[in-house]
């Protein structure tokens, strides 16, 4: 797996001379992502760019249509793009076939969904362990790692639990847990609060933010404005482009996407802004 | 992911599903018991056929000679002469005169016996592997004087005849006197008067004058010194009788252990072809299998999406498909070899066959078996790995 990495460094010394769009952990470079359908042609990514640094709390958001979950996919490896290059951790993923996507999900990601995604018939430990178990890991380590993922989300008691023996609100802390367990680069979080009601979903954002003070990196798609402000950086995308970046806290990150608006540039931002 | 951990899920996938997988496997239950069932009554049969010939001498080789259209002979003497020179290959060689539409009376008794009366040399018991229980054997004397002895198996012997008395005693054959002189030993049951053990054999030499009013001896029995001299016996004899006579028509030579041969081969092939039939249903079974596991992928995308987005390869999710098929199959064939044998054990005695599963007929069944879950489970498996993880997690 190390080989993978060092291999697929290689093979891009082009990343520098992108200069400045290159510095981040994810790099999204004129990404387009193309749907035939019919006669018509559906751009769910229509030339996005943007980079995200390391540590940084991100929240992608737009309405359904809007190409957020296209994002998500691309980010989270599960698809690659039809134009553009996706960057992650400086390693050019865009043109991985399926099973060196399979190992950079593995190293480098941590997947939390709307709907936990738990395996019911494991043991929440056994969830947990998944990952680690598909990364190689001893099943000595395995059991180590996720019962110390468990005890981050404050639920090591509930190890030998089937996940349907579990609150909603416990079982997506399992699937945050289960996304920590191999220390990924990225926590990708696909609508973390869909499926809870606003306490459980509150306090699941509140860890997401304590990951962040603890050094996370963390993507969060949402279609949910009231969501987004607890990131520090909000994209906001309307038909496969990017229609805003920047903080979440500037009175613009907050405007209706049904009301046509001009892109706005906030150069005193993170340093993602677009480039053109 | 490591194999046994993918066993361990299979297992587990396994219990979730306890009636189906039972009912699933049924089908290789059946089939590897049949399998195994059908084997082990043939290797009863056959190993029952072989026995058979065994007692009868499976290295026995008999001579018949018909002389026919040719004015040429083989005596006594020529045989003779012809195996003095091998006796190394054959240690024993006898004349054989069968004699039939005899009576046989023993003495004091209203009516005949029915038994069997054979004249024979004074080689025959070494031909034969019989020994001498009470008195002795013929000698060449015997032979060379015709002599009315006689020599009987045990059944004449028996109290059902003789009472243990039959030494020194006399039988009537054809109305003619003969001295019992010897009582050979036991060979299979005494007491049984169609068995082998109900025989009286006389010098060849006296049936011959006597009985059967014959001049020359058609048929010999020879013994190979053991079952590789077989086939060098039957040529020595192929070239000493065609120097004699030039016509291959004129005699044969049958060795029992071709026709043992012959037998077995027959049997074998038999046992295949009916053990191929069962073996149907195991690639019925393989089948139900392969259904089983499509349906279990289609209900499972979820979370094989899951597993992909976690980063499970292809190569994971196929072996752990695979696998669970394996897993099917092989515990179905492990059932299905206990209904086996414990079917054996209990048809074989209702056939009066010892069946006995052979290690061999085990080992190919679970081979089989093995070989069935790799093949139908290697299909949903595939398409279980390429599955879209994308669509995958989306599939409700």
């Amino acid at each position: 797996m190390a080989a993978t990495a060092v291999e697929t460094q290689a093979e891009c010394p082009a990343a520098d001379e992108k200069g400045a769009l290159m510095d981040g952990l994810i790099v999204f470079d004129h990404i387009y992502k193309i749907y035939q359908m019919g006669d018509t042609e559906v751009r769910a990514a229509d030339d996005i760019s943007f980079s995200i640094k390391e540590g940084e709390f991100v929240a992608i958001v737009g309405q359904s249509g809007s190409g957020k979950s296209t994002c998500m996919n691309i980010i989270g490896a599960l698809d690659v793009p039809t134009d553009g290059n996706y960057y992650l951790g400086g390693i050019d993923v865009s043109t991985m076939n399926d099973n060196r996507l399979a190992t950079i999900r593995n190293e480098m990601l941590g997947f939390i969904f709307q709907q936990y995604n738990l395996i019911p018939k494991l043991t929440v430990l056994e969830n947990v362990e998944l990952p680690l178990l598909y990364a190689g890991y001893s099943k000595k380590d395995r059991r180590k790692m996720a019962l110390a993922a468990l005890d981050r989300v404050g639920l090591s008691e509930k190890a030998k639990n089937l996940p349907s023996q579990l609150s909603g609100g416990q079982q997506q802390r399992v699937s945050i847990a289960r996304a920590l367990a191999g220390n990924p680069s990225v926590i990708l979080a696909d609508e973390p609060t869909g499926a809870l009601d606003s306490r459980t979903g509150r306090e699941v954002l509140e860890f997401l933010q304590k990951l962040h003070a603890e050094g996370n990196t963390i993507v969060l798609i949402t279609h949910d404005n009231s969501i987004a402000v607890k990131a520090e950086r909000i994209i906001r995308l309307q038909d496969g482009k990017v229609v805003y970046d920047g903080p979440s806290n500037a009175p613009e990150a907050l405007v209706n996407p049904d009301i046509p608006i001009e892109l706005q540039k906030n150069d005193g931002a993170e340093k993602g802004g677009e480039d053109k | 992911m490591g194999i046994f951990q993918s066993f361990v899920l299979a297992i587990k996938s396994l219990l979730n599903n306890k009636m189906r997988a039972f009912l699933t496997m049924l089908g290789i239950i059946i089939g590897v018991g049949s399998v195994i069932l059908i084997m082990s009554l043939g290797n009863g049969v056959t190993n029952e056929v072989n026995n058979a010939f065994e007692s009868m001498g499976a290295r026995t080789i008999t001579v018949t000679l018909t002389g026919r259209g040719s004015t040429r002979t083989f005596s006594e003497e020529d045989m003779f002469e012809c195996i003095e020179k091998n006796r190394s290959t054959i240690p024993a060689f006898s004349p054989e005169v069968s004699v039939s539409m005899v009576s046989v009376r023993p003495k004091g008794w209203n009516e005949n016996l029915s038994t069997k009366v054979t004249g024979v040399g004074e080689e025959y018991l070494d031909v034969k592997s019989y020994d001498v229980e009470k008195g002795r054997f013929f000698t060449y004397v015997d032979c060379a004087a015709r002599q009315k002895v006689c020599f009987v198996g045990a059944y004449l012997d028996s109290t059902e005849v003789y009472g243990g008395n039959a030494l020194g005693n006399t039988i009537k054959i054809n109305g003619e006197a003969y001295t019992i002189v010897g009582v050979c030993s036991e060979i299979t049951d005494a007491t049984s008067d169609t068995g082998s053990d109900n025989f009286v054999y006389v010098p060849y030499t006296t049936a011959m004058r006597k009985l059967t009013r014959t001049s020359t001896v058609s048929t010999y029995s020879l013994v190979a010194a053991d079952d590789d001299s077989v086939q060098p016996a039957k040529q020595i004899l192929t070239n000493a009788l065609y120097k004699a006579y030039e016509d291959e028509n004129a005699y044969s030579i049958l060795a029992l252990a071709d026709i043992m041969d012959i037998a077995t081969g027959v049997m074998d092939t038999m046992v295949i072809v009916i053990a191929c039939i069962a073996g149907i249903s195991l690639l019925v079974g393989g089948i139900g299998i392969m259904n089983i596991m499509l349906v279990s992928v289609t209900e499972r995308t979820r979370e094989i999406g899951i597993r992909k987005a976690l980063g499970a390869k292809r190569a994971d999710i196929k072996i752990q498909f695979v696998i669970e098929a394996m897993t099917t199959s092989v515990i179905g064939g492990i059932l299905g070899i206990v209904v086996g044998v414990v079917g054996a054990q209990n048809v074989g005695p209702m056939l009066e066959i010892n069946a006995v599963p052979s290690i061999g007929s085990v080992a190919l069944s679970v081979g089989i078996s093995v070989f069935i879950g790799v093949l139908f489970g290697y299909l949903p498996a595939k398409k279980a790995s390429e599955l879209n993880p994308i669509d995958a997690l989306r599939y409700e």
